[in-house]
């Protein structure tokens, strides 16, 4: 024994017991958890960018404050549930939250929203389940749902965009006297109310809808790019999908799921338009418009709260779709992305326990006989 | 006004009060004709036990355990944790017959805390003793020894195990004997002994002692000077010595004394609790 | 040659390890370890039981003489690496992390050899001579799992072989025993797969080789077709080397769960048994070396080199001139599939190929944090479970789902913990499943 410790020292071997000891596999990737949350938040900053471009300061101040708010009411958690803090903040999902939680809601908000929201996020739709990993509803739905369900006039209550009154079908929007106020320079075009083009479907005359006044081209084009009222980051379409090609191009989001949700958006509205022109506006205008894209995309992929298999990701894709067109077309709220998000976050368990994959070297046959058993 | 007691509250109550009856119908012939008969002695039975549902017994829980008792599977005394008493009453109440009671102790039979073991400090996975003996066979040098990463005292259900210095160490006072933890432990070094059993030997490596030299200052060198000074209460296994707890008389203190083991794996209770919280006043009466 | 790439074969699943480390060694041609001063022979080397020494302290045994006779028919014999004398049965730090039985040889220095078995001709040969050669020899798979070839050549007659695969394709990281083995030792390898193939009387035999070892398929496709085997180029995919999913890269065929290979009507062997087969059978020589590939980054002169079976491994990292800086681990085997160890006196055993230094760097550091179910895991599974929730079911004890959810069919290859952003120590957790499910059921 001796002689060997004396080698050790020559060839500078550590002592045997001042080895790591661990279970196979002794590499891994150097991707981390923390790396993932920053690539999310790349993926997030074109609609960030176009919110604020669309909406101006009040936006990025909304953006901001639930950032702050988010990862400050984790802190917080953190160190009244006595966890380590700096690990939990630096791994940026709080981060991640409080940004996607901001690019739902309207601009303009009083800041007291964002704050009760970032609470509603992290404590009641995060941390009381477990902290990152445990949640089973996404946590910037839970408090954008809380928040519609507690000031549902500050939630609806849409600034005109940038460049606003120079787009088509901008008298619809607004009302007269605020027209008017804007073009005698009474009111800066900015703080001007006004509804979003879900909001005013809901409500046209029949006759309208049936003209195909909501859809058309001059308007889809300036609902593609943005210049429509809704929430920071839904409007601005490119960005949207610049995010999605992100988070493809890092592999940090199931295609199946945005892919079938907007699919089946797609087909049940263009069913019912098919029918009824009257009834509801074509497909097109149904994917340019509300949160839809910015639901699909970033939200209903949420790593914790959508389904771990292939097959289960198409189930719950199509799931929200069903559920986001129904609402849509027939529901008292004129949007319903984030009810239909959080509707199927709660069946995630189930739709996991039922597509599943087929393990190796189980044919069909074999595993509807254990069943049996 | 006349319209809306009409229209609206009529129907209203009159529905609320159909689906009333109907469901209360329902519940009614359910209750009769699903009845689960139940054996009002189980119910005694279980208000009886402690109710800490520890599983020594050997069934899925108090309740469960009361079930077998009014069964005659079990007799009142298999219960750990239930005093001479408790066990008493209870085969009163029943009528029959308690049984023979037998109060055991948990000991974990090892020394070798954190400054006694060679240990590899540089264990990286699940802080769980199951799953670190399966990585190279535990972190510490001893294969037979408490691992200390304390599967035993989560497990516990009277919170009688500590884990000083990577090492369990059973509270005796606390210990109601349910084997919970014996039953979790990889290594078996958890063993259940008499409770009035006052002196252990704190090895359970049988390898042969300079083997064990090699890996821990306290092990059992299996040297025999304890069965040599009674063969009646010590026995040796292998190389390593063992109390003969089945024996009529257990060893005490100053049968320690009187041996004096080289090592020092040869202990009392509470000189083991002496050296391990590194408090020589620690005696088990305060901590009470 | 060139090779098509799109055209190499692969199953589903698995992971594609990034810095595979296999640059550090796989140009260094093997070279043979000299004498050394003491050996320790495990007894437990094989699957099964344990063979018994059948020598004594104090007995003079040359190289190739017999100590230790198998115990059984799912056993292995042992035989003395080197001349010298037995200085007894002693326990040493084992591969598994736990104390180990071990015929300890004290070298003379001399290496003087018994005289080895007859050569036999193996085309005219019966299969029982065949077979007994290869059991008295002490064969076992030299892959990993070491389980005694003979018994692996003699399949229950109600089982048909019709396939017979040579896994070449070494898809752990940092080793390149195999790789330089097939160029070193082609014609060996390629006669001890016809020798095999004639035990079992199959003639279809296939070689599979990664075709990252784009040198060792063009040496093995010169002299292939002499033999009448098939060389097959697979993608560069962990695992690729695993029984399992070798047959299905090559054959397309699935083995059922609990199955073993022979129930696909396959038999899977390592090129590295092969060339044992070849010296057993045409040299007379029993197993007593191996190749075992010694590297890592902080390993000084990294290389491949023949190895007696019973080196103590610090010996054999002196011969790649010992570390440039601190290892933080020691690692018999793959990076993927080895075991850590606690201690520089292991022996190597005939299953060790590779002795693996990492620094703490490169090295995984498990973390307790929870799983975000990004489901990379569950796309680089190659039993196509899903481990995450077979981790959380674990962590939480509730083994009666993992059981159900079928963590029995995991291979502990590791691609779930390699992949894993969380660095959960999943693994660990499936072994503990296990563990636990075998002792249940064996109640």
């Amino acid at each position: 024994m001796s002689e060997d410790i004396k080698v050790d020292q020559e060839i500078k071997l550590p002592a045997a017991d001042q080895l790591v000891l661990s279970s196979s596999p002794h590499l891994s990737t150097s991707d981390t958890v923390r790396k993932i949350m920053y690539k999310v938040l790349l993926a997030l900053l074109p609609a960030v960018l176009a919110g604020v471009w669309f909406f101006g300061l009040k936006a990025l101040l909304v953006i901001v404050s639930c950032t702050v708010f988010c990862v400050g009411a984790e802190a917080l958690w953190c160190v009244l549930a006595k966890k380590p803090v700096k690990n939990t903040i630096l791994d940026g999902s709080a981060a991640v939250t409080g940004v996607l939680l901001a690019l739902n809601l309207p601009a303009g908000v009083p800041l007291y929203v964002p704050l009760i929201g970032a609470f509603l996020a992290i404590w009641l739709g995060k941390q009381v389940y477990g902290g990152i990993g445990n949640n089973p509803f996404n946590p910037a739905i839970v408090a954008r749902v809380g928040l519609l369900i507690a000031f549902p006039a500050l939630l609806t209550t849409w600034y005109a965009p940038r460049n606003f009154n120079k787009s088509f079908g901008y008298d619809n929007f607004v009302t007269f006297e605020q027209r008017i106020a804007v073009e005698k320079g009474e009111k800066k075009l900015d703080a001007v109310t006004c509804a979003t083009p879900l909001g005013l479907v809901k409500t046209a005359p029949k006759d309208e809808l049936s003209q195909g006044f909501f859809a058309h081209p001059q308007m889809l084009k300036d609902y593609f790019i943005g210049n429509r009222p809704g929430c920071i980051g839904e409007t601005c379409v490119p960005a949207l999908l610049l995010g999605f090609f992100i988070l493809l191009a890092f592999k940090l989001i199931n295609w199946r799921i945005p892919v079938c949700y907007v699919g089946t958006v797609a087909v049940i509205t263009a069913v019912a338009h098919m029918i009824s022109p009257a009834f509801t506006p074509e497909p097109l205008f149904h994917l340019l418009t509300g949160g839809l894209l910015l639901g699909a995309i970033f939200m209903a992929t949420d790593m914790v709260t959508s389904p771990i298999t292939p097959v289960g990701a198409i189930v719950f894709g199509v799931g929200c779709g069903i559920v986001t067109a129904v609402i849509r077309l027939w529901g008292n709220y004129p949007e319903g992305v984030s009810f239909s998000i959080l509707l199927m976050n709660a069946l995630v368990p189930l739709i996991d326990r039922y597509c599943g994959i087929r393990p190796f070297g189980y044919t069909v046959k074999r595993e509807k006989k254990e069943v049996a058993k | 006004m006349q319209d809306i007691f009409v229209s609206i509250i009529l129907p209203a109550a009159v529905f609320m009060g159909v689906l009333g009856v109907i469901l209360g119908a329902v519940i009614g012939v359910f209750a009769k004709y699903f009845k689960v008969e139940s054996d009002p002695r189980v119910d005694l039975v279980t208000e009886l036990l402690p109710g800490a549902n520890c599983g020594g017994c050997g069934k899925a829980g108090c309740s469960d355990f009361a079930k077998s008792v009014v069964s005659g599977e079990n007799s009142p005394g298999k219960c750990p944790v239930s005093s001479p008493e408790q066990v008493s009453s209870i085969a009163q109440a029943l009528g029959i017959d308690a049984g023979e009671s037998f109060a055991r102790r948990a000991v974990v039979c090892c020394g070798g805390d954190m400054e006694q073991m060679v240990r590899t400090p540089n264990y990286n996975g699940v802080l769980d003793c199951a799953s670190a003996v399966l990585v190279s066979g535990g972190p510490k040098g001893c294969s037979y020894g408490c691992i200390g990463m304390g599967s035993c005292a989560r497990k516990c259900p009277f919170g009688a195990i500590e884990i000083i210095n990577n090492l369990a160490v059973v509270h005796r006072e606390l210990c109601v004997g349910c084997g919970t933890c014996a039953a979790v432990c990889p290594r078996g070094v958890i063993k259940m002994v008499p409770a009035d059993a006052d002196v252990h030997v704190y090895c359970n490596n049988p390898e042969k002692g300079p083997d064990k030299r090699k890996v821990c200052k306290v092990s059992c060198l299996g040297c025999r000077k304890c069965e040599r000074y009674s063969a009646d209460m010590f026995g040796t296994n292998g190389f390593l010595a063992s109390v003969k707890y089945d024996a009529d008389k257990l060893p005490t203190a100053s049968d320690v004394e009187a041996i004096g083991c080289p090592t020092g794996a040869l202990l009392t209770v509470e000189r083991h609790l002496q050296i391990e919280t590194n408090d020589p006043e620690y005696s088990e009466d305060e901590n009470k | 040659m060139k090779i098509n790439n799109s055209a190499a074969l692969s199953f589903k699943g698995g992971i594609h390890p990034s810095g595979d480390g296999k640059n550090l060694s796989s140009a260094k041609a093997i070279e043979s370890a000299p004498i050394f001063e003491r050996y320790f022979v495990l007894l437990g080397q094989n699957a099964g039981k344990a063979p018994e020494a059948v020598v004594a302290k104090g007995d003079a045994v040359k190289k190739y003489q017999l100590i230790a006779k198998a115990s059984g028919f799912v056993s292995a014999n042992l035989h003395a690496p080197t001349s010298g004398t037995v200085a007894g049965v002693t326990t040493i730090p084992g591969p598994m992390g736990v104390p180990a039985q071990a015929i300890e040889i004290v070298s003379d220095g001399l290496d003087e050899a018994v005289e080895p078995f007859s050569a036999i001709e193996w085309q005219k040969a019966d299969n029982k001579v065949l077979l007994d050669r290869v059991a008295e020899c002490g064969l076992v798979g030299m892959g990993g799992a070491s389980f005694p070839t003979h018994v692996k050549l003699s399949p229950p007659p109600d089982k048909a072989i019709d396939t017979l695969i040579f896994n070449g394709a070494e898809c752990e990281p940092y080793l390149t025993a195999d790789h330089r083995l097939m160029i070193e030792y082609t014609d060996p390898v390629l006669e001890g797969a016809a020798i095999v193939g004639k035990i079992l009387g199959v003639s279809n035999i296939f070689i599979g080789v990664e075709i990252n070892k784009a040198d060792a398929i063009s040496e093995l496709q010169k002299l292939a077709d002499k033999y009448g085997i098939k060389i097959v180029p697979l993608k560069v995919r962990y695992p690729q080397g695993s029984e399992k999913q070798l047959i299905n890269s090559i054959t397309g065929r699935e083995v059922r769960s609990g199955g073993l290979p022979m129930d696909a009507g396959c038999v899977v062997q390592n090129v590295g048994t092969a060339k044992a087969v070849y010296d057993a059978v045409v040299k007379g020589l029993p197993l007593v070396e191996r190749v075992v590939t010694v590297t890592g980054e902080v390993v000084a002169e990294p290389g491949n080199w023949l190895v007696r079976i019973g080196t103590p491994v610090i010996k054999v990292i002196e011969l790649a001139k010992g570390v440039t800086a601190n290892p933080g681990k020691l690692i018999l085997g793959g990076p993927m599939m080895g075991f850590a160890q606690k201690s520089f006196d292991v022996p190597v055993s005939k299953n060790t190929s590779g002795i693996l230094l990492l620094s703490k760097e490169v090295a995984v550091n498990y973390g307790s944090g929870s799983c975000i179910r990004c489901g990379r895991c569950v796309s680089a599974c190659p039993m196509h479970l899903v481990p995450c929730l077979l981790g959380c079911a674990i962590e939480g004890e509730r083994y009666d789902l993992a059981a159900a959810n079928h963590v029995m069919d995991c291979l502990e290859c590791g691609a779930c913990a390699y992949i894993c952003p969380a660095h959960r120590p999943l693994i660990q957790h499936m072994r503990r499943a296990k563990a636990e499910i075998r002792r249940r059921n064996a109640k």
